[in-house]
């Protein structure tokens, strides 16, 4: 009989491929985990419409979970996801990792929020570009150590 | 008539997000290329969102792929102004602004509506958008308040593409008939903001002029037809084909 803990802990098992330091259950992106006998259905959530890591993700769950029960993946997009969902131990992953986690503000037009290095945490820093190598995204480029870096945006 | 809705809808952000796409790998600068790829990017998973609820509506006779690739022209809803080609980089941002105001009053007033698969789509969409429009905005501004090289190109772009606005605040029969936001009731609020963006950007508001819509209803200009054949080709010539 596999259970809801053993699913929760599988899950943080699947890595973000994008962003591998991440697992799933650090973006947020898993909404619920419903055992029922022998049957598993998990709801997920995409981080941004056309995130194309998502048919990746479902792919990895699937695999993670198959062997224990049947899997069944659900796409829920209400409500949004929302950086605010990012766990503590997800943005500090992030940050060892060399993007900045989301900073709140500047979303107005010509301005931009004020982003910290995350090498030698100057706040001296400058924005490249509003999108990244990815939709969740920024560029910035630290103007004391002059290390270009990725801000994953705040996003709500 | 709500499929018909959901597939004006999807036909829309499909053809953008398609044009979009081919200034992949030629833009003026990379970050920029990076900026309108993210974009084509998320006109492309919100159509995705759109297209899978029209087959659901549809009894799931045809596929979101179906939907997408395999129908003729004529079937397509999309407005003109998306189907207009990227022009220089001043035409396209002037593109993209004039339908990212569009399009943040549409999600606004979608998120409102009885629908729920719409609701949620357009809570998603509403976050997107945003962004899209703060960048195209700053566009606006930064070249119609630039150069004077930058400034007559935007201009022309502006003046050029004037015609095909309209119709992105009328309302169709099958927006008329269902519980959906009127586009036409949003009219005032476009223009507020679009002249209050063209002011500060130091450029003109073109008069009253020449009113092009049809799309909507599947009258479409020429440039469609050649989209299509270049996106419907592969499937076309070996249907049924995966990857
Ligand atoms: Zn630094």
């Amino acid at each position: 009989m596999v259970t809801t803990e053993q699913i929760w802990k599988l899950l943080n098992d699947v890595a973000d491929p994008e962003i591998p330091v991440l697992s799933v259950l650090d973006l947020g992106i898993v909404r619920d985990v419903n055992v029922s006998g022998d049957k598993v259905r998990i709801t997920i959530t995409p981080t941004y419409s056309g995130c194309p890591a998502m048919n990746t993700i479902e792919t990895d769950i699937r695999e993670k979970v198959q062997g224990l029960a049947t899997v069944d993946i659900i796409t829920q997009l209400s409500p949004a996801w929302t950086t605010d969902w990012l766990t503590e131990s997800g943005k500090q992953k992030l940050k060892d990792y060399g993007i900045a986690p989301p900073v709140e503000g500047g979303t107005g037009m010509f301005e931009n929020p004020q982003v910290s290095c995350p090498r030698c945490e100057s706040a001296n820093t400058k924005m490249l570009a509003q999108f990244g190598s990815t939709a969740c995204k920024s560029m910035y480029q630290c103007q004391d150590c002059f290390e270009p870096f990725d801000h994953f945006k705040c996003h709500r | 008539m709500k499929q018909d809705y959901v597939l004006h809808l999807a036909d829309t952000h499909l053809i953008l997000g398609q044009r979009l796409g081919e200034w992949c790998g030629h833009n003026v600068v990379l970050e920029q290329d990076i900026a309108m790829s993210n974009i084509a990017l998320d006109l492309l998973g919100q159509c995705r969102s759109l297209y899978q609820y029209a087959a659901e509506l549809g009894g799931n006779k045809q596929t979101e792929d179906q939907l997408a690739f395999l129908r003729g022209e004529r079937q397509y809803k999309n407005h003109l102004l998306v189907e207009q080609p990227n022009g220089d980089f001043a035409f396209t941002i002037a593109r993209q602004f004039f339908f990212d105001v569009y399009h943040q009053l549409l999600c606004e007033e979608l998120v409102k509506c009885s629908d729920k698969q719409l609701q949620a789509i357009a809570e998603k969409s509403l976050k997107e958008v945003r962004y899209h429009l703060t960048w195209s905005s700053e566009w606006m501004i930064r070249l119609g308040d630039g150069t004077t090289e930058s400034h007559q190109r935007l201009q022309t772009a502006v003046n050029e593409l004037w015609m095909w606005t309209h119709e992105l605040t009328t309302t169709a029969s099958y927006e008329e008939a269902l519980d959906v936001p009127r586009p036409s009731d949003f009219k005032a609020a476009w223009h507020a903001k679009v002249s209050a963006i063209l002011k500060e950007a130091t450029l003109e508001i073109p008069a009253e002029s020449t009113k092009q819509a049809g799309g909507k209803e599947g009258v479409h200009t020429e440039h469609l037809g050649f989209i299509l054949s270049e996106m419907q080709m592969m499937q076309r010539t070996y249907p049924g084909m995966t990857w």
